[in-house]
């Protein structure tokens, strides 16, 4: 098997006496899509930015597209970070910049293209995420939560990626938002050969898109794919995949 | 992991393009330029697009090969797109379609611009200045109102946040208010001695110091520190919140912005400003006494009695009077620049500059229009 793209080995996290993570053990392979379930509170958030370079954890290593992201010199972060992308809970767009110029932002910085091309490229990608082209000119704070999340991703994949990174892509969406936002991730992952990893709460998300889930209980990972998960008995596990919502989901996807 | 390349070529009668290795991101930047003026050199021959050597495409080498198609077709060639694996040709199929809605609305008419690119400025600025006092005198009413409003109901003036204020603008705004008045005194005590010796008239330097600090120079030089310093943290604190939607949310939980965050600032500021000014007189005066003793060998002792001579409670009251109006003045600004705030980080940054400009801007001119007014009624 072809190493994996992102690899985590023996991570810990502590703040003060609070632990997060202790022996978080994950291997992500190319073009998989993988769901991160959890509580609330349990460190979905913290793991992802530990993975995106935002925080260091305590202890263990993580390797993202082979090279150990805590060895890394500032320049070789700089470049590595251009091969992924990653959405924000609430998008985190630049407030001050519209659609366009917040996509613009990455090519700029890491691409030498000709304006015209960059403008393109940008305004190819709010297309693609599917925002009517109106929106590539408006504020950040004249869109609503389901175009910010949408915006959030045109500007990840500003780049073309081979990662993406994803915080809660449909929290806060109405259910034909969020399923239209999964269909959208799973396409683009499709077209686009995207390795996936991403945090979520959504079950009809990992049922649709999520090739394995990883489920963060006892400040550990378990790892398996839905019905692998489903014969195990771990009451956490259980109760959310076999409780009313994870019995809908499985329905849904049944019917 | 070889680079994307186009080569061209005649095979019988088409004119052949073949794009090999991987047309991405990274190679884009190379590929654009090369792709500019391929083609046939003749009209209407048709293109043969062989992408069978493709080995990887993303969205920015898709857009690319687009582009190239595109501009063919515009040229009136007939081309046709052979070879492409599965996968790829499914993502430039993608890229097409989005292009294509782009392209159909890129040729939006540029906008004239204005004959007297100049003159348009200017005018807009007017206006716009003309529109920003407009909006300020309606916030001063709505404030006026609300503030009424509260004077019948004094139960619902919210204390914690008024002491929490007039801590932030009184009490800690009194070391830097006091060390600058005491350079003040200092300065205005030397540079009139420099003059008055020249007379013998000496101790006149009490007198000018008395009067030039008790009426104008303490409240005015208060009242610049206080705006640069708590008017523009209104602007920032309730922009941010603005940003935050915190406004919004306090509105449709029936609370009144107005009644939670400028009334508080506002009283805090006109009780406190005058207290902080009246610190700064006595600093100041301080300092111009430790002048005139070094410099001039007037003792304290001297000073006071001189001091009583020039002065009359008059000239405090005449300065202090302004104090409550300038510091109105400055949080209304500041509060009306903060809940202009829209949206945007920048937008915070902006108001925050604003709201001390203008809000110095407005005490200054108050100060001289109190200046022609008490020359006017004798004082
Ligand atoms: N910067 C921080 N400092 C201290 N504790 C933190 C910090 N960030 C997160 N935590 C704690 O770590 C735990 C996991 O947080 P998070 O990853 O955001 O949870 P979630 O799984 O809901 O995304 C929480 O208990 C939170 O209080
Ligand atoms: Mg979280």
């Amino acid at each position: 098997m072809a190493a994996p793209v992102i690899s985590v080995r023996g991570l810990k996290t502590r703040f003060g006496a609070q632990v997060v993570h202790d022996g978080v053990d994950l291997d992500v392979q190319k073009g998989e899509v993988i769901g991160l379930v959890g509580g609330s509170g349990t460190g979905k958030s913290v793991l992802l930015r530990e993975i995106v370079g935002l925080m260091d954890p305590s202890a263990g290593t993580i390797q993202v597209l082979g090279q150990d992201t805590a060895r890394l010199s500032e320049r070789e972060r700089l470049s590595l970070q251009a091969r992924w992308g990653m959405l924000f809970q609430d998008g985190a767009l630049f407030s001050s910049l519209t659609v366009l110029e917040n996509i613009k932002v990455p090519l700029k910085e890491h691409t030498a293209l000709p304006p015209d091309l960059v403008d393109e490229i940008a305004q190819v990608k709010v297309a693609m995420v599917g925002l009517a082209p109106d929106a590539g000119s408006k504020y950040p704070s004249q869109l609503s939560g389901g175009m910010r999340k949408r915006a959030g991703l045109a500007r990840a994949l500003a780049l073309d990626p081979e990662i993406l990174f994803l915080d809660e892509p449909t929290a806060g969406l109405d259910p034909i938002g969020a399923a239209a936002f999964d269909e959208l991730i799973g396409s683009l992952q499709k077209s686009l050969g995207l390795t996936v990893f991403m945090v979520t709460h959504d079950l009809d998300s990992l049922y649709a898109i999520c090739d394995r889930i990883a489920v963060l209980v006892d400040k550990k990972l378990v790892i398996g794919t839905i019905d692998e998960l489903l014969r195990q008995d771990h009451p956490w596990i259980r109760d959310y995949f076999h409780g009313p919502r994870g019995r809908a989901a499985n329905a849904a996807k049944g019917s | 992991m070889q680079t994307g390349t186009i080569t061209s070529a005649w095979e019988e009668n088409q004119f052949v393009l073949a794009a090999a290795g991987r047309w991405d991101i990274a190679s884009a930047e190379r590929l654009g330029p090369q792709l500019r003026n391929r083609g046939p050199d003749r009209k209407g021959v048709p293109v043969c697009l062989d992408l069978s050597g493709l080995t990887a495409l993303d969205t920015a080498g898709a857009l690319l090969l687009d582009r190239l198609i595109r501009r063919l077709r515009e040229q009136g060639h007939v081309v046709a797109v052979v070879g492409a694996r599965a996968d790829l040709c499914a993502l430039l199929k993608d890229v097409q379609r989005a292009a294509a809605g782009v392209a159909s609305r890129h040729q939006v008419t540029v906008e004239k611009g204005p004959a007297f690119p100049l003159a348009d400025q200017i005018g807009r600025a007017t206006i716009g200045i003309w529109h920003e006092m407009l909006s300020m005198l309606n916030f001063l009413g709505l404030v006026t109102v609300t503030a009424l409003r509260l004077l019948r109901e004094p139960q619902r003036i919210r204390l914690k946040p008024l002491f929490f204020h007039l801590e932030q603008v009184g009490l800690n705004s009194l070391p830097i208010v006091g060390l600058l008045s005491f350079l003040i005194g200092i300065v205005l005590a030397y540079q009139g001695a420099d003059q008055l010796r020249r007379f013998g008239a000496e101790i006149y330097v009490v007198n000018l110091l008395g009067i030039g600090v008790l009426r104008e120079i303490g409240i005015l030089m208060t009242s610049i520190i206080v705006a640069g310093r708590s008017g523009s943290a209104f602007t920032a604190q309730i922009g941010t919140m603005k940003v935050n939607q915190e406004v919004d949310a306090m509105r449709t939980l029936g609370l009144d912005p107005v009644e939670m965050l400028v009334l508080p600032r506002m009283l805090a500021l006109i009780i406190a400003l005058p207290l902080v000014g009246f610190f700064a007189n006595v600093v100041a005066l301080a300092g111009g006494a430790v002048m005139a003793y070094a410099y001039l060998d007037i003792n304290f002792v001297q000073f006071a009695r001189q001091l009583q001579v020039a002065v009359s409670t008059t000239t405090l009251f005449v300065g202090l009077v302004k104090a409550p109006i300038f510091a109105a003045v400055i949080a209304l600004v500041g509060c009306y620049q903060g809940l202009r705030v829209s949206g945007s980080a920048e937008s915070v940054g902006l108001l925050t500059t604003r709201s001390v400009v203008v809000s110095i801007f407005l005490v200054i001119v108050l100060d001289a229009a109190f200046s022609v007014l008490f020359s006017y009624i004798g004082i």
